[in-house]
């Protein structure tokens, strides 16, 4: 695979994770409904676990450690031989399995213009719907200030 | 990411195997020179037997150096398969591991290559996994120790065949010492640093 080819799939693997990582399960498990799923295995089952968070005051003030989350992450590998992983932010294992899944998808050549259609597409479309309409919420509230000319300069 | 396309996986059940496994290793090491079965079933790489595949998932962690010797080292496999699964450090040197993985005991390093400890701290020993041949046929070894109720009898292929000579160390040396795990299959026989070696026959 070519330098660009190998970019454009890190881009579309990366978008796909943007997307499924906002989504939640439900969504992911109702739209993975939709396509005929290839034989899989758990390489790594869905587990638990925590990373520091590191923050700096400002962007650019010295790190600090700001707490620490959970995440769940898992493994999967497609009978194909592609491997997709899953990391998101809770409890969730279910949800992981499911990233790592469609990840695995999306690096497959035979399914990836599938999971991208049934899957990515839809979730992008409702996170977008939700975001737009959330902004158009809070631009119905916004006051604009303005300032009167008072008299001569 | 096709470098990953033939790795095996790991526990089915992490938590439920990793405490079966855990639980038979403790009995193997309160037992010594008795046969232990690990029951959990793991994928296993080329070069590992299903109880070290199981031992190595249970015990190793990022803070377990573990030293491969020449047979587990030979392809890339065995240490892929360790740091994707257990993340512990594959190191080449052996004398600051905390377990080593031996895959063709005939060629099992001096014991004074590896780590024993110190008075203050020794639990900071290497423990050995050495696969054999055979834990039920074999040349009879009987032991004695702390965990043994007189004496125990153990039939296994064992290489090295001084191996019990070699461990006379662990007397001259205690507290510290090698404790050893032996695997075949699924069987395990723990030989901890206390055991001593009464009578061998064939």
């Amino acid at each position: 695979m070519g330098l660009t080819g190998q970019t454009s799939k890190e881009g579309q693997r990366k978008a796909a994770m943007a997307v499924l990582a906002h989504a939640s399960a439900a969504e992911i498990a109702g739209h993975l409904a939709d396509i005929v799923l290839p034989a899989h295995e758990n390489l790594r089952e869905p587990e638990n676990g925590l990373v520091m968070l590191r923050g700096r005051i400002g962007g650019d003030g010295a790190p600090f450690n700001l707490g620490e989350a959970t995440v769940s992450r898992a493994a999967v590998r497609l009978a194909s031989g592609e491997i997709g992983f899953g990391y998101t932010l809770g409890r969730d294992a279910q949800k992981a399995r499911m990233i790592a899944l469609c990840d695995a998808m999306v690096q497959s050549a035979d399914f990836s213009g599938e999971v991208e259609a049934k899957v990515i597409a839809p979730l992008r479309a409702g996170l977008h719907a939700e975001r737009n309409r959330k902004a158009a919420e809070t631009a119905a509230t916004r006051v604009d200030f303005y300032t009167m000319v008072r008299g001569e300069g | 990411m096709t470098t990953f396309a033939e790795l095996p996986p790991g526990f089915a059940d992490k938590v439920l195997s990793a405490q079966s496994t855990f639980r038979s290793v403790m009995d193997a090491m309160a037992r010594p020179g008795s046969v232990q079965c690990v029951t959990a079933n793991a994928g296993v790489p080329s070069g590992l037997m299903r109880g070290s595949a199981a031992i190595a998932l249970t015990l190793f962690d990022h803070d377990t150096p573990i030293w491969l010797d020449a047979a587990m080292s030979e392809t890339t496999d065995v240490a892929r398969w360790l740091k994707f699964h257990t993340s512990a450090p594959v190191i080449a040197d052996s004398s600051i591991a905390s377990f080593a993985l031996i895959g063709d005991a005939g060629s099992l390093p001096a014991l004074d290559c590896f780590a024993f400890g110190s008075n203050e701290y020794p639990d900071r020993s290497t423990t050995l996994i050495l696969q054999v041949d055979s834990l039920t046929r074999g040349p009879a070894f009987e032991l004695k120790g702390p965990g043994i109720d007189g004496t125990a009898l153990l039939q296994a292929m064992i290489r090295p065949r001084d191996l019990f000579e070699r461990l006379a160390i662990n007397e001259t040396l205690f507290p510290r010492g090698i404790d050893i795990v032996l695997v075949h299959d699924d069987a395990i026989v723990a030989i901890p640093r206390t055991t001593r070696l009464v009578a061998s026959g064939v």
